[in-house]
């Protein structure tokens, strides 16, 4: 998006939040229904946005929908406030909801649109995370036919995604998924919980805050309420594992910023071909530099 | 009587618009299964009979005759156009085409079997010989990976596929040794009941052979009850006490095989018996 473009307000008369109070209402609709039945694809009229499909936009029609003049968002991009999508999505906001603040941190925010990541920092029943989503259905990866898959969710039959572990195990020794970990909520539907990496799947399990996923172009909206049982697709005998970042001799590697040895690392790589991470959070990490260094001036 | 596994009834299987004169200018006395009004294809009608636990019965007739539609609809491939099955199971009587198709598959997958002639229509070609048994197993809500390993590994040692084959694709299999894979998978909950279609034809004599043994072997050991379905003669004298004779949509002399074979009532049957001899 043009950073210099304006809306033309006058002209056009945008109601707050670009979309129209019926198109608000529907997707509003849709969010009670996907919270009711916890992991279900409700189907919603997806938008044509000012914006490609696949820049977010079910993940910002459930933002614009939800938002008021006195929330506070938070738009990040794995991990990042600063990314070109997330400033982007966060001007559009700005732009179209006048009044609302926006912050880069995590514990501020009343509304977060994420792609990728949950933040590092633990949200509470006062916040909502809306989540991105390119491939709503967890299913599509054995199944290409969406009405079959539809009854396959119906009766909760999942061998064939476990038949597709089994044959990871089989061949890695491992499950291989570091994305998109299908994820069974209250013990029925299997959710593809967006690309965010498997670090981030067991805080979905009993989330204080309310999960709203939402896919435009594949016009679905889903949801993990508060306190929902999340748990990840596994053997009674293979654990589920996030990712494990120890350098060759076993140890915990650090954030190269703020030293954080409990967060999800970003892999950098120089020019001169050298290794170094970072967390992936930035809001997490510039809030740990800070605690240090007040640290260090007391 | 508590020995009964399955009682079919009325069972029929119609294709297509169907009129009030399907029925009646269809069966062996037509010469076709097809309605000469309204070009209906009525695959079976009518079929009925009894199965008892740890027995074989069989099914036999040309190609066409309405075999395979009969199991299919026991299977749940298909739904049927009319009639009932009845399956007697841990004391309870189950009224098959009542089920809800959730139960339907539950079932299916665990109290049924099937095997099929076309082994791509019985395994997935996409995964690992050991998965697809897994794949049953897991609809059974065995979710533990070690077990799942050894009992699919026993299970294919057990139909006479080498253990080290099982993480091997079914792809690069004889066919023999598909219909092995097929009948491991169709074994590895403990089924009751097996449905057999066709599972020799097309494999050579000696192979077929070492299957139909393996059948019988099963049969034995685990007392699993079966309909086998099959045009060949040789197949049914070798493993059904009991068997039905289909032409043209209908059962048209059912009985004890033996007798079948030496006194056949039916002037179809005693050309398929004077044939093969
Ligand atoms: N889907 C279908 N539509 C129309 N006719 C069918 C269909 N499936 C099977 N039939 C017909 O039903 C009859 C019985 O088929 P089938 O039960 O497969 O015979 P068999 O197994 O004895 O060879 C055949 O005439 C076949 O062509
Ligand atoms: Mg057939
Ligand atoms: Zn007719």
């Amino acid at each position: 998006m043009n950073a210099h473009y304006e809306l033309p307000l006058e002209d056009a008369g945008y109601s707050f939040g670009f979309l129209d109070e019926y198109a608000k209402k529907e997707v509003r609709r849709c969010i009670l229904k996907a919270i009711s039945i916890p992991g279900y694809q409700t189907p919603y009229a997806s938008r044509e946005m000012p914006m490609g499909r696949g820049f977010g936009t079910g993940g910002l029609q459930l933002t614009l929908s939800l938002i008021g003049a006195d929330d506070t968002l938070k738009v990040i991009d794995q991990g990042s406030d600063d990314s070109v999508n997330a400033v982007n999505l966060r001007q559009f906001v700005q732009l179209t909801c006048p009044g609302v603040e926006v912050t880069e941190k995590t514990q501020k925010a009343t509304l977060i649109q994420s792609r990728h990541r949950i933040p590092e920092k633990m949200l509470t029943e006062q916040q909502i995370l809306v989540l991105q989503v390119p491939y709503p259905d967890a299913l599509v990866v054995v199944e290409p036919s969406e009405a079959r898959r539809k009854v396959m969710h119906g009766e909760a039959d999942y061998s064939r995604l476990l038949v597709k572990l089994y044959e990871d195990v089989v061949r890695f020794d491992e499950i291989t998924i570091s994305h998109r970990y299908p994820t069974r909520l209250n013990g029925h539907y299997v959710i593809d919980p967006s690309p965010i990496p498997r670090w981030d799947v067991p805080r979905l399990h009993q989330s204080p805050a309310l999960v709203l996923l939402g896919a435009g172009r594949e016009k679905k909206i889903y949801a993990v309420p508060p306190y929902t049982v999340a748990e990840p697709l596994v053997f009674d005998d293979i654990a589920f594992r996030v990712e494990d970042f120890r350098d060759a001799n076993g140890k915990r590697i650090a954030c190269r910023c703020c030293g954080s040895t409990v967060s999800f690392l970003d892999e950098l790589i120089d020019d001169a071909g050298n290794v170094t991470h970072q967390c992936s959070d930035s809001s997490y990490c510039e809030e740990q530099q800070e605690t240090i260094s007040a640290r260090k001036q007391a | 009587m508590s020995n009964k596994i399955l009682s079919v009834r009325g069972l029929s299987r119609i294709h297509g618009v169907q009129c009030p004169l399907c029925i009646s200018s269809t069966g062996p006395e037509h010469d076709t299964n097809m309605c000469p009004h309204c070009g209906s294809v009525v695959a079976a009608h009518d079929v009925n009979f009894d199965l008892y636990r740890g027995e074989i019965l069989g099914i036999i007739g040309e190609s066409g005759s309405g075999k395979s539609s009969t199991v299919k609809t026991l299977y749940f491939d298909e739904a049927p156009t009319a009639g009932s099955a009845t399956f007697y199971d841990g004391g309870m009587q189950h009224d098959m085409f009542a089920l809800n198709a959730a139960q339907q598959r539950s079932m299916r997958n665990k109290r049924f079997g099937m095997v099929y002639q076309n082994p791509h229509l019985g395994l997935n070609f996409q995964i690992s010989a050991g998965g697809n048994i897994a794949e049953r197993l897991l609809m059974s809500d065995l979710k533990h990976y070690g077990e799942i390993r050894t009992r699919a590994g026993d299970l294919l040692v057990r139909t006479e596929v080498a253990r080290a084959r099982m993480d091997q694709n079914p792809k690069t299999f004889s066919g023999g040794m598909q219909q092995r894979v097929q009948i491991a998978k169709a074994l590895a909950t403990q089924p009751p009941l097996l449905f057999l279609d066709e599972v020799t034809t097309g494999l050579d004599l000696s192979v077929q052979a070492a299957i139909l043994d393996l059948i019988l072997e099963i049969q034995h050991e685990l007392g699993t009850a079966m309909i086998v379905v099959t045009h060949d003669l040789g197949v049914i004298r070798l493993l059904a006490g009991r068997t039905l004779v289909m032409k043209h949509g209908r059962v048209i002399e059912s009985g004890l095989t033996d007798q079948i074979l030496e006194d056949p009532q039916h002037a179809y049957t005693q050309r398929l018996v004077a044939s093969a001899l």
